[in-house]
């Protein structure tokens, strides 16, 4: 089992999915759920962004004097994917405050119980 | 908050600056990091600033919903009309280096347009989001709850 | 030297996550969620990604935040306790993350420069990118040059999230102005 320091990103990055995971599927409350969604992203950038540091080198602009740049690319990625993310948290919790107007309640298993009793 | 005298005075002493700093990252970005996104949340930061220390009232009529609309629309317009004007001037859909007589120089141009409007959809969809959200607190105070469903 | 400011702050950052995942009061979480998203900021700095720290700084500890906000004032403050322990779900998490741990194995090591993500388009773009755009940011060149469409896209869903909020929070405004004098 790599524990060692060169892998050592990749098992934080694990853990921050983990717990988002946890947060997601098992808390009842609507904006846990999301904010667990948000680690959950979140914890997907390190595993990108990490391979592609190099050590010694600099941020990937051209200046003279600097021979090694660190990887752009995985830069490009995590950008939209940043912002694609912020776009998906706020229209859940456009959803949550819709559903708390509607509801009187952000609590799934209150939610889904007037949801029986309706029928 | 508008009472605090303190809150005021930094408030309108620090927008001017943050805009500045906005249009800085946005222009700047092809030399130091920066580009569209960064500057156009910060850009909607210093209003939002502004909205929160002075009422969301006065934020809107700072910066009108109708222009924070067309913000939204414009911005991704003007990046397709740049796609657009390279298939008009001869290349494909985004060609940058046909949109002047030397390369280098369309591509810098191409890139200055569509970072342009990146930035613009990007405050106008940050600033309405907040817009949105506050709004909604003075709302449904007033009104029946739970009763729209449509 | 230079890698150990990136573990002390990925451990922070994983004890901050940790007592997100524990507390109830939803505004202490919002608030750990601000001072992660400023961790992950600081540590994407020490991974010379500066322009992906802007944005994360700008965007998760800035936006993200205040819409948070903005929603637990709305929707209410304090998560209910859960009605039975949540031992399902924590060991279904804990069987991802094993598969992940198993995965992770053939992943290369830290600042490993024979890496295959140095290989094939990178050291173009670094070689090339300065000469053919003009642009010395290669992160600005590829995303709005060389990788232009992607950036479209993404503008397209920023556009289309701000179009949904609007059409999701409008109409009870409009109903309150019409109710009110």
């Amino acid at each position: 089992m790599k524990l060692l320091a060169g892998h050592y990103s990749y098992w934080i990055a694990i853990l921050l999915m983990v717990a988002g995971l946890t947060m997601l599927i098992s808390r009842r409350n609507l904006l846990k759920k999301l904010i667990g969604l948000a680690i959950l992203q979140s914890s997907v950038y390190l595993v990108y962004i990490a391979p592609g540091k190099l050590i010694g080198g600099t941020a990937p602009i051209i200046a003279p004097g600097y021979t090694l740049y660190s990887n752009p690319l995985p830069h490009v990625l995590i950008l939209t994917a940043i912002v694609v993310g912020v776009a998906t948290l706020a229209l859940g919790l456009a959803l949550v405050v819709r559903i708390r107007e509607a509801y009187g309640s952000i609590e799934e298993d209150e939610i889904l119980a007037l949801d029986r009793a309706g029928e | 908050m508008s009472n605090d005298l303190i809150l005021r005075v930094i408030a309108k002493l620090l927008m001017p600056y943050m805009l500045v700093f906005a249009l800085y990252v946005q222009f700047h970005g092809d030399f130091g990091p920066g580009g569209g996104f960064q500057a156009g949340v910060i850009a909607a930061a210093a209003v939002v600033f502004y909205a929160i220390i002075f009422g969301l009232p006065a934020g809107r009529r700072l910066v009108p919903d109708r222009v924070v609309e067309a913000m939204l629309a414009v911005g991704v317009l003007l990046y397709a009309g740049v796609g657009l004007a390279g298939l008009a001037l001869g290349g494909n859909f985004l060609d940058y280096f046909v949109l002047d007589g030397d390369p280098v120089k369309g591509q810098l141009r191409g890139i200055f347009w569509v970072e342009a409007g990146v930035g613009l959809t990007v405050a106008g969809v940050m600033l309405k989001l907040f817009t949105m959200f506050a709004g909604r607190a003075g709302a449904d105070r007033g009104a029946d709850k739970g009763g729209d469903r449509g | 030297m230079g890698a150990l400011i990136i573990y002390v702050l990925l451990t922070t950052m994983a004890v901050t996550v940790v007592a997100m995942v524990l507390q109830r009061n939803l505004f202490s979480v919002v608030v750990l969620f601000g001072a992660y998203s400023f961790q992950m900021a600081t540590v994407l700095v020490a991974l010379d990604a500066v322009d992906v720290a802007m944005t994360e700084a700008a965007v998760g500890a800035g936006v993200s935040t205040v819409l948070l906000l903005a929603a637990m004032h709305l929707a209410g403050g304090i998560e209910a306790k859960p009605l039975h322990r949540p031992w399902l779900p924590l060991v279904l998490a804990l069987a991802v993350g094993g598969v992940l741990a198993y995965g992770m194995q053939g992943l290369p090591a830290f600042s490993d420069p024979r890496a295959p993500i140095h290989a094939h388009v990178a050291p173009r773009y670094l070689a090339e990118a300065a000469a053919e755009t003009g642009v010395p940011n290669i992160v600005t060149a590829v995303l709005a040059s060389y990788r232009g469409f992607d950036t479209l896209g993404e503008t397209v869903v920023v556009f289309t999230a701000g179009v949904g909020v609007i059409a999701l929070l409008r109409r009870r405004r409009k109903a309150a102005k019409d109710a009110a004098p």
